[in-house]
């Protein structure tokens, strides 16, 4: 990342740290298939396998609307700071 | 020849013409004054609110041959088939960082195609070109396999599967379901699909719902099912000499379950269609919602894989595993219930195949006819070539499959998977940055086309001596790997290292005409309305 001019506010801030690593957290725990191969403990009787995935749909949909929500306080953030009004094309 | 279902096959039969009336008059719904140019027909006007795209998005990605396919696998060989769901579950937070970046600069420039934004960015049409070649003949073979799809359904309710009737009354319900669909496609475009995706999506939901509950309990429950199924997973298979599978992938199987969940991820929003109906919602905030609410099919998606469990524990045996699903339904529901699971599906071939050959269709029209033969056309000519191509495309769909065997088809899509990953640099490393060389792209771009092709040509499996396969040792690595996601790293790769020649060289760059606020304009923002057909742009529900 390149630094910007100093009247615009800097490229990386915490919260789009935060936006980064909710949308990166699904691929990490998804690619380290070693850390869900296995069939025990079963839910319900579904080996863990199976259950785990099915459960990461909702943590990822969590994580990617959490991610959504910072992302529209980031841009609404930075428009009012440009001085621009041009949110709400509802 | 088997009986004939014939309650299920009503109620098929009931729904096909329910939608099939949708379709026609899906050409009336939201249109707009204007409704001579491309925008209208291959793309609905660019009109779609959150709902209207997230039905659309769901109905086109979710495709019947995904209802039939992934359950198969799993049936077939268990843990290694279910690599579809952290596949769908990275489609989304990758989507949710480059879509957006799309959606803003193809409504700046008027772009309909990825291709349209690849030539715009590098001024490059043999770039442009070779996008669109590969989005082309990715496509094909994916509404092939939508006909697939309706072919096992028809099978399986006895309309058609028998061996010794003629060719013709053997392929006629086929030929009258993809006359139709042709017919409302042409008339209508994409606001058939659109509107017949709401009829599609809420079948397919209320299946999933009776069948996760009806079929356990009529099984005994998950417990004896996954028992049933690990039971037979271990069963020596005669011609491999190895268990047909296993509950859980082993050691060596965990790279190829993560480089085909990867590389698929990857790949799904380079397919033409996924880009259709994407650039069909209204406005970009409409995109990332739906990044939220999508994952709502990744769901049903991992419930349906889990019939395939279902279906050896009800001791459902069938040589061709496509059926296997079918089969389940037709087993364990009444018999209307089975007709409306298999509505479900052939309404489910038709979205799809319907959005794939308009997407196709914009493709050549844009990015061919337009660019390469006839560069003055009208946006009336664009859309007359398109409607007419859009029709080509699936009779050409339909004589692949029925003149050649099945797994040719399949053979084509494993490739088209692997092809059309090929384009990821150009189109999202432009979205991004303007620093690869347009020569390097189509370098890299070439390199993992021949590198994919020449290794699933060179994979042989028991029953196939070529493209038996999609997964093939990584060099350097020593893993069994996604051949896709192999080629792609050698395409990166190249572009990287050619970009620093050519730029060394100072080889001439091609003009960028887009701008970098083009990459953020929303809806309302100056010179993003004022490109939308005046009608369409305030048209309400």
């Amino acid at each position: 990342m390149s630094e910007t001019p100093e009247v615009r506010p800097p490229v990386v801030t915490p919260v789009r740290v935060i936006i980064a690593l909710c949308l990166v957290a699904p691929f990490v725990a998804m690619l380290w298939v070693g850390s869900y191969a296995k069939t025990d403990p079963a839910f319900i009787g579904i080996p863990f396998f199976y259950w785990y995935q099915m459960l990461w749909v909702l943590i990822s949909t969590a994580l990617t609307m959490l991610a959504y929500q910072l992302w529209q306080r980031d841009q609404r953030a930075r428009k009012a700071a440009a001085g621009r009004d041009e949110e709400a094309a509802k | 020849m088997k009986d004939v279902n014939g309650v299920a096959l009503g109620v098929f039969i009931f729904f096909f013409l329910a939608v099939t009336v949708m379709g026609f008059l899906a050409a009336r719904w939201r249109r707009a004054e204007n409704d001579q140019s491309l925008d209208e027909w291959g793309l609905g006007g660019r009109s779609f609110g959150t709902w209207i795209t997230w039905f659309l998005l769901g109905g086109d990605l979710y495709t019947a041959y995904t209802f039939v396919a992934v359950p198969a696998a799993i049936y077939a060989a268990g843990a290694a088939g279910f690599f579809a769901v952290p596949y769908t579950i990275l489609v989304y937070p990758l989507i949710f960082t480059f879509l957006p970046r799309l959606w803003s600069v193809s409504h700046r420039h008027g772009y309909v195609t990825t291709s349209d934004f690849v030539r715009g960015r590098f001024g490059s049409k043999g770039l442009s070109l070779a996008v669109a070649v590969t989005g082309i003949l990715a496509t094909m073979p994916y509404i092939a396999l939508q006909l697939v799809g309706i072919q096992a359904v028809l099978d399986v309710m006895g309309v058609g599967g028998g061996e010794n009737t003629n060719w013709f009354v053997k392929d006629l319900p086929l030929l009258i379901a993809f006359g139709v669909l042709a017919a409302y496609t042409y008339s209508s475009g994409l606001r058939a699909p659109a509107l017949i995706a709401f009829v599609k999506d809420t079948l397919i939901y209320i299946v999933i719902a009776v069948a996760i509950i009806y079929i356990p309990v009529k099984l005994g429950g998950f417990d004896d099912i996954f028992a049933k199924a690990g039971e037979a997973f271990s069963q020596t298979n005669p011609v491999t000499q190895a268990p047909r599978g296993a509950l859980a992938p082993a050691e060596k199987g965990q790279w190829t379950y993560a480089t085909l969940a990867l590389g698929s991820a990857l790949a799904l929003f380079m397919y033409p269609h996924s880009i259709t109906a994407t650039l069909s919602s209204k406005s970009r905030d409409v995109i990332r919602r739906n990044t939220t609410i999508l994952p709502l099919y990744s769901l049903m998606l991992g419930l349906l894989a889990l019939l395939g469990f279902m279906a050896i524990a009800a001791g459902v045996k069938v040589t061709n595993g496509q059926l296997a699903i079918p089969q389940l339904f037709e087993d364990m529901f009444p018999d209307w219930f089975a007709g409306v699971a298999f509505a479900a599906i052939g309404i489910g071939a038709l979205v799809p195949a319907a959005i794939m050959s308009i997407a196709a269709a914009n493709l050549f029209t844009r990015n061919i006819y337009k660019d390469f033969i006839k560069p003055d056309a009208t946006p009336q000519q664009e859309t007359k070539v398109s409607k007419l191509v859009s029709l080509l495309v699936k009779v050409g769909a339909l004589v692949f499959v029925l003149t050649m065997d099945k797994t040719v088809a399949i053979n084509f899509q494993l490739l088209g998977g692997i092809w059309i990953l090929q384009t990821f640099p150009a189109l999202v490393g432009g979205l991004f940055t303007r620093w690869f060389h347009r020569w390097a792209l189509l370098a890299g771009w070439a390199v993992g086309m021949v590198y994919g092709t020449v290794a699933a040509y060179g994979i042989a499996s028991p029953t196939q001596k070529h493209f038996g396969g999609n997964a093939k040792e990584i060099p350097g690595i020593g893993e069994i790997g996604y051949i896709g996601l192999t080629a792609f790293v050698l395409n990166v790769l190249v572009t990287v290292v050619l970009t620093f020649v050519l730029k060394a060289l100072k080889a001439p760059e091609g003009l960028d005409e887009t701008r970098p606020e083009d990459y953020t304009a929303d809806a309302g923002d100056p010179g993003v309305q004022v490109e939308l057909p005046p009608a369409t742009a305030g048209a309400g529900h």
